[in-house]
């Protein structure tokens, strides 16, 4: 890359040839507004509010998408640039349901915020919204579409597209009735949505959300009759400071419980627990399904096996490959086990009546809002989880409840499944799964630790969208001398567009695995559709970080020491894939429509 | 006065029973030499952007790649242009020579013809020409191979980056500029679009030699066109007139006596009033078009002119880009408002400043043409607009 100079603004700046305007005056600090550019997605320059002035050409031009060019000089800040910009956000305005205080995104809205700089008093066309007839599609359990807060920049839609593959989500109509739908104009739970929320991360104003369940929440902490379960994600602990005042990458753990404490939440759990018996199960169920493939050599037996703990990749998986369902791991995710046992065991322990206890779980994800509500998932003769909410909607209650999260003092979480380890922690970042399973599985087949310097399987680690790894299997004890010599494949991938290709790979036979891990989302559960918002690539690494050094941090690090679960197998479950396992943890899912 | 009157030509349509002696004699020649012509020719694109078309042939020749081709751009959605429909019925191997020309200058080996989806029942006869066409490139040993493809009724098809997504199986939505088509066109590869009847042209002077183009138009608008004339006149259809000539000749010549506008270059181009007609030149150096000149006489509101366009351009957006999605819609209601009494006059001026905001904001050339008609239409017929 060879280096280039422009002036904007009569600023002269040097940048790498191929960068863009807008680029070259973030660099220049000169800040341009934008709507529809997303660092993650494609250019569009649709939305024409980052318009500069180009010396030389006729019409002015979208910054986020005119690469610079050496000598070229821009300025942002002519009367022509002005009134355009004005212009572009009055439009926006006439067009959009600007009922602010109605809704979800009050205060954080990209549009409000430009409304606020560039808009002063008065509006200056007619309001168009009367004659819309815009809808709302309010019946899916995770996201809302709200039609009259969408600004039609379409980075859900490249999101859906370029990110995820799916493509839920697509521009119908043209003119002045066109809009963001889905197939056949059918709400989202009809069509291949996987809810996974990654248009609500990108969504610049209200149109996508999560559906809430916050109200819902309060109400069973005020009941005195209900016995209130919370249960937190690996991933939430790393990226909930960035919603209360602190940057990304800042652990806040022990805040996090100390401020569920103060909200009046009756016992504070960790979904880390559950992960960590995630392993035991999953770890066991590969294992047995090597040996039936290698001992028995059962032609039944579906490998490679895929990981099922993100709930986007089951709805997918179950859309778009379902010749594939029974390579999914029967665990169900650590949410659902989680849930299973806080009516049945946790309930028998403390000796409270099923019936009363209100299960609830902090979630970095929308998705896991639709998977609670899945009929697969009252095995405990409840609902096993009731409430799911996200990390932005956790956010939203300690802010409510007054509390001054900067200078909070830490807690540790409450006891019966609220003891986790390292390998739980880092199922929240894209290849977590496969190394925790590795350094339980690799320890059970030899009795020794896995051969990685202080257990850290970085090949697993990283950002790649797909990556693989293989570790070779030697010495084993007697009990497992069947896998002496094989070399265990695995593959790790994030983002269900990678996610897709490694299955197109594995389909057309070009790769061959033992173990796959899949999660949804773009940096895995920490790059979710529930996280705080903004998201871009430098805000994942740092949750990543986040998260190793959590692991790290941690006294225990491998799943299978973590002295709850022992106890959980002694009392109550019996063995991996017992009977009772088998009842709470393990389920099947059926195959869905392609469209 | 002016000194020049109308004149008339045949170089369109003129049948050329020997059109394959001139793709022999062409193809004999060298690719600068026939490259040269087309330049000195001074031909730009009738399609309505006016681009040189010798030089984006040789842009696209320029660029290193195995897979470059040739598009003649058949959507003619243009209201009020009708001529290309006439060019690919009665002389549709002229435009087949064209691009076959064009093939050989660029390298391409595939072209492609995107036909308006109104003209389906063309379809069968197009593809019949085809056949013949290719035997005889096969004759000439010249491997090149013409398909065609069908619209689906948007306008924006017709904008060239619009159509290659249309022809790659997506929506219709123009795209950023640059890349240009002649780096990063059909299918990302170098693409020379170009208008039915520039392809025709194109050939044309191959056959007759730059000169005799160049006798004909103007310094800025070379050669002649062919008009689709409609509206108040007698002999509404289509004709091949010299470039540059002045609008009063045309309406003596085209109207009905009593003319008191004309609508150059469709829906997307502009309103001259009666007072103008004497100073106003048809070609890049005055008014361009794309082909469509209507008439209007004085038993005409330009209220509902100028509200039928906008009705049209709200409808044909892709509603993409915000200037032009939402500002076509607020310039329609904006002048149905002032026509109720529910804006006053003022509001026209206000309407006026966005819609110059959307002809440098838009995103594609549909978004910066829609102030072109109602500028013009508002400024020239503001009475009309209020009472
Ligand atoms: C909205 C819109 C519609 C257009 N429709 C047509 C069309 O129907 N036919 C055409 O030749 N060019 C049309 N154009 C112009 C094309 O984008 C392009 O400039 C042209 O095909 C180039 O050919 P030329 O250089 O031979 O004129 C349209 C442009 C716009 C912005
Ligand atoms: S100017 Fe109009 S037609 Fe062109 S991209 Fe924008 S919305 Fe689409």
């Amino acid at each position: 890359m060879s280096k280039i100079s422009i002036k904007i603004d009569g600023i002269s700046i040097d940048i790498e040839e191929g960068q863009t305007i807008l680029e070259a005056a973030k660099l220049a600090g000169i800040k341009i507004p934008s709507l529809c550019y997303h660092e993650d997605l494609r250019v569009a320059g649709n939305c024409r509010v980052c318009l500069v002035e180009l010396k030389g050409a006729r019409n002015l031009v979208a910054s986020c998408a005119m690469p610079a060019n050496d000598g070229m000089e821009v300025s942002t800040n002519t009367h022509r640039v002005r009134e355009a910009r004005k212009h572009v956000i009055e439009l926006l305005l006439s067009e959009h349901n600007a009922d602010c205080t109605k809704c979800y995104k009050n205060g954080k809205c990209e549009l409000q915020n430009l409304a606020s700089e560039y808009i002063v008093g008065e509006h200056m066309f007619l309001d168009l919204v009367p004659d819309k007839h815009y809808s709302i599609d309010r019946y899916n359990p995770a996201i809302v579409k709200d039609d009259s807060r969408c600004i039609r920049c379409q980075r859900c839609v490249r999101t859906c597209e370029q990110l995820q593959s799916v493509s839920a989500l697509g521009v119908a109509y043209k003119g002045a009735a066109m809009k963001v739908s889905t197939f056949y104009e059918n709400e989202l739970f009809e069509v291949v949505c996987t809810n996974c929320g990654q248009c609500v991360n990108r969504c610049p104003t209200g149109a996508l959300v999560e559906k809430t369940y916050i109200d819902e929440v309060w109400d069973a902490l005020y009941d005195p009759n209900k016995h209130v379960v919370v249960q937190t994600a690996p991933a939430v602990r790393v990226a909930l400071g960035e919603e209360l005042g602190f940057g990304p990458g800042q652990r806040v753990t022990g805040k996090m419980v100390t401020a569920l404490k103060r909200i009046g939440f009756d016992s504070i759990l960790d979904t880390d627990f559950t992960a960590d018996l995630t392993i035991m199960e999953e770890g066991t169920e590969l294992l047995r399904r090597l040996k039936r493939a290698i001992v028995d050599k059962d032609p039944n037996v579906s490998l490679p096996m895929f990981t099922s703990c993100s709930p986007g990749w089951i709805k997918f998986i179950e859309h778009t490959f379902p010749e594939y369902l029974d390579n999914l791991s029967t665990c169900k995710s650590p949410q659902q086990m989680f849930g299973a046992l806080v009516k049945t065991y946790y309930a028998q322990k403390r000796n409270i009546d099923p019936a009363n206890i209100v299960s609830v779980s902090i979630m970095p994800c929308t998705a896991k809002k639709f998977e609670a509500d899945r009929p697969e998932m009252r095995s405990s003769g409840y609902k096993d989880v009731d409430y799911v909410l996200t990390t932005r909607e956790l956010a939203t209650m300690i802010k409510q409840t007054g509390i001054d999260f900067l200078t909070l003092a830490d807690s540790s979480y409450d006891s019966i499944m609220g003891k986790s380890t390292g390998a739980a922690v880092i199922f929240g970042a894209t290849g977590g799964v496969m190394e925790a399973a590795l350094r339980t599985a690799y320890e059970i087949v030899t009795g020794r630790e896995v051969p990685f310097d202080a257990l850290n399987i970085t090949p697993v680690r990283g950002i790649e969208g797909m990556r693989e790894a293989s570790i070779k299997i030697e010495n084993t004890l007697p009990a497992w001398g069947f896998l002496e010599g094989v070399e265990l494949k695995t593959a790790v991938a994030h983002g269900l567009a990678n996610a897709k290709l490694l299955m197109e790979n594995i389909h057309a036979g070009a790769k061959s695995y033992h173990f796959v891990e899949i999660m949804a989302c773009p940096g895995g559960c920490l790059g979710g559709g529930g996280q705080p918002i903004p998201t871009n690539a430098d805000i994942r690494k740092k949750r990543a970080e986040a998260i190793y050094d959590e692991d790290m941090n941690m006294p225990l690090r491998k799943s299978h020491e973590n002295p709850e679960i022992s106890i959980i197998y002694e009392e109550f479950l019996g063995e991996p894939l017992g009977t009772k396992s088998h009842e709470l943890l393990h389920t099947h899912y059926k195959e869905r429509l392609r469209y | 006065m002016n000194e020049k009157t109308l004149k008339r030509v045949d170089i369109i349509f003129t049948p050329e029973k020997n059109y394959n002696e001139v793709l022999e004699r062409t193809f004999r020649r060298p690719n600068s030499d026939i490259l040269n012509d087309i330049l000195d020719s001074g031909l730009r694109g009738r399609g309505g952007a006016g681009f040189p078309t010798g030089m984006k042939w040789k842009y696209t020749a320029d660029q290193e790649s195995e897979n470059k081709y040739v598009i003649c751009n058949a959507d003619e959605g243009e209201p009020g242009t009708f001529k290309d429909r006439q060019i690919l019925t009665q002389v549709p191997y002229k435009v087949f020579s064209g691009m076959a020309i064009c093939a050989k200058i660029v390298g391409a080996k595939e072209g492609y013809i995107y036909l308006r989806g109104e003209y389906k029942y063309l379809q069968a006869e197009i593809e019949e020409e085809l056949n013949i066409f290719h035997q005889t490139l096969d004759k000439l040993k010249f491997h090149f191979r013409i398909y065609l493809r069908m619209g689906s009724g948007a306008y924006i098809c017709g904008e060239e980056s619009a159509l290659f997504e249309s022809m790659e199986g997506k929506r219709g939505e123009p795209r950023n500029k640059p890349p240009y088509p002649t780096v990063s066109g059909f299918r990302g590869q170098p693409t020379v679009i170009n208008n039915v009847e520039t392809l025709v042209y194109a050939m044309m002077i191959c056959d007759m030699g730059p000169e005799q183009f160049k006798e004909l138009g103007s310094k800025d608008s070379r050669g002649s066109k062919v008009f689709s004339v409609s509206g108040d006149t007698p002999i509404a259809g289509i004709y091949e007139l010299e470039l540059g000539m002045h609008l009063e000749n045309f309406v003596e010549d085209f109207g009905d006596g009593d003319t008191k506008a004309v609508q150059v270059g469709g829906a997307s181009g502009f309103c001259v009033p009666r007072k103008k007609f004497s100073d106003t030149i048809i070609g890049f150096e005055g008014v361009p078009t794309g082909g469509s000149m209507k008439l209007f006489n004085s038993s005409r509101s330009m209220y509902h002119v100028l509200q039928n366009y906008l009705e049209f351009f709200e409808e044909e957006s892709c509603g993409q880009c915000t200037p032009c999605r939402v500002g076509c819609q607020q310039l329609l209601k904006g002048i149905e408002a002032v026509k109720k009494g529910k804006k006053n006059s003022a509001y026209l001026d206000r309407l006026i400043r966005l819609a110059t905001t959307m002809k440098y904001a838009s995103k594609c050339g549909l978004g910066q043409s829609v102030g072109n008609s109602f500028v013009s239409i508002v400024t020239n017929f503001r009475e009309e607009m209020i009472y």
